[in-house]
């Protein structure tokens, strides 16, 4: 089977942006065209992942817009949202576009502007996912995590430091990332002395709320050399894709995060792949107590060890398994729509060779990227040509 | 005032669900019984305090997730915790009746589209 190629990849400045989401997302659209050098009207196909722009900011109908303000017309568009995960789900609509042969030339941009709220109506915007018997007590994200992180230092005796060592590794591998939100490092003391957000989590074991876009623009294996050279494309060697329950305290075991265990499943098996071939991953951060869920989940650690891995230092960015080199959602920020492509914006610059001082060697990276409270999940192979 | 219920649902098959679902999650039969947990004590699984609340919601805000046994079969319910109490994990916990968890005016969720009374945890 001709597999599906990455041509090109790019990603905005993350942070607080004066430009809206039309204006994000068209700046990301045009940077990855031109790091392939692929004319806007070859685009057959174009993708925006997005959760909420309508509940933002009032500006629904972003595909088509994008396309015309790129100069895309006629290319088929649509609109990818899986909440947190959209991104992600993004990379599969683009994947099956051109495996299916219905496209030739995907673009897939992802962007959400989000900064201009409060965050109380940021919070309630994404919260707007749960079920009305959650939402009605005033349930949100980050209570999932302080719920989840109080379950998991409980069942595995980790210590409460051990997730605030994800917060410094990840803000650590952020201040070599031009793009990211904070470029910041923080101590452990810092983290542990930070005002408590949902109990026993504190301010530093969150991600911020952020505005920003990013891009990849896919095509069929067979014809990536047309456009760029042999050592300058990616693949996507497995996708997968799951759902767990919509209502978070209904699943069996809140320690485990089935739709990362299922979607990575399907990921590996497409790409032939176990976990032990991973280089490098990028898993989805939004709270620290995730990044030890799905490095179990994906298969990295057994259950209830992901957190002693932290501890001695595996998944630093000079350990044997890397993860989050990019800063993570923790330093990066976390624009939703934009976060899925931004994990494989940074796989594919360290599979190339392009990721500069956080450069590690890699031919195998993995992406996690999880809507809701792992309620949609989607995971992603990818491969050096 | 009607006597209030904290309904979970029984399907053919046994499998108890809190809340009701249109299928049976775990194996897709119509769920035809109620079973009531209001007046029954369940043992919190864990809890957290949320400081940064949405708009409408009591800062600080205390949730519990819960687990009840009926004839056999455990079922969960997640919920605020009383104001002022404290439960630590394996406490007993029984519900408590409250007409308005939330200001339904004050969320983004259409007022009309859901209930907004319920119950609330507190120290058995």
């Amino acid at each position: 089977m001709d597999r599906v190629a990455i041509i090109g990849a790019s990603m905005t400045q993350f942070g607080k942006r004066e430009a809206w989401v039309r204006g994000l997302l068209a700046q990301a659209g045009r940077e990855c065209l031109a790091d392939a050098d692929v004319a806007p009207d070859d685009v057959e196909h174009l993708y925006v992942s997005n959760m909420a722009s309508g509940e933002f900011e009032g500006q629904t109908g972003v595909p088509n817009a994008l396309a015309h303000d790129l100069g895309a017309l006629p290319a088929y568009t649509q609109r990818v949202d899986q909440t947190s995960a959209s991104g992600g789900a993004g990379i599969y609509a683009a994947w099956q576009s051109v495996a299916s042969g219905a496209s030739e030339m995907t673009l897939l941009v992802g962007g959400e502007k989000m900064t201009h709220r409060s965050t109380a109506e940021a919070t309630d915007v994404i919260a707007s996912l749960t079920h009305p018997v959650e939402y009605k007590h005033g349930v949100t994200l980050p209570s999932f995590a302080g719920l989840t992180a109080r379950r998991y230092l409980h069942e595995y005796d980790a210590p409460r430091e051990s997730l605030a060592k994800v917060a410094v590794k990840n803000h650590k591998n952020g201040l070599d990332n031009p793009h990211a939100q904070f470029r910041k490092e923080v101590d452990l003391e810092t983290v542990m002395d930070s005002p408590i957000v949902a109990d026993p989590l504190r301010l530093y074991d969150f991600c911020p709320i952020t505005d920003g876009s990013a891009a990849l623009l896919f095509c069929p294996e067979s014809v990536a050399e047309d456009h760029v050279p042999e050592d300058e494309y990616t693949v996507v060697a497995g996708i997968g894709g799951a759902t767990d329950t919509h209502v978070v305290h209904e699943r069996d075991d809140p320690t485990v995060m089935g739709g990362a265990v299922e979607s990575s499943e399907q990921a590996y098996e497409m790409a032939d792949r176990s976990p032990d071939d991973v280089d490098v991953a990028e898993l989805h951060d939004m709270f620290t107590i995730l990044e030890f869920l799905q490095s179990e989940a994906v298969g990295f650690f057994e259950q209830g060890e992901g957190w002693k891995a932290v501890e001695e230092g595996v998944t630093d960015r000079d350990g044997d398994l890397p993860i989050n080199t990019s800063g993570g959602l923790k330093s990066k920020g976390h624009p939703l729509g934009a976060s899925g492509i931004a994990q494989a914006y940074e796989l594919h610059q360290q599979l190339l060779g392009n990721a500069g001082p956080r450069q590690v060697e890699a031919e195998v990276g993995l992406a996690c990227n999880v809507g809701g409270f792992g309620n949609c999940v989607t995971t992603t192979i990818l491969e050096d040509a | 005032m009607p006597k209030m219920t904290l309904n979970a649902y029984r399907c053919q098959n046994g499998h108890l669900t809190y809340p009701e679902h249109e299928l049976c999650p775990e194996c897709g039969e119509a769920q035809d019984e109620t079973v009531d947990l209001a007046e029954e004590i369940g043992e919190v699984v864990t809890w957290t305090t949320s400081t940064a609340t949405p708009p409408g919601v009591r800062q600080p805000n205390t949730l519990a997730i819960v687990e009840f046994s009926a004839d056999g079969e455990s079922v969960r319910a997640i919920g605020q915790v009383v104001e002022g109490e404290e439960v630590e994990i394996g406490d007993e916990v029984r519900p408590v009746y409250a007409e308005e968890l939330r200001d339904p005016d004050a969320g983004i969720r259409e007022k009309e589209s859901q209930e907004w009374d319920g119950y609330r945890f507190e120290p058995a």
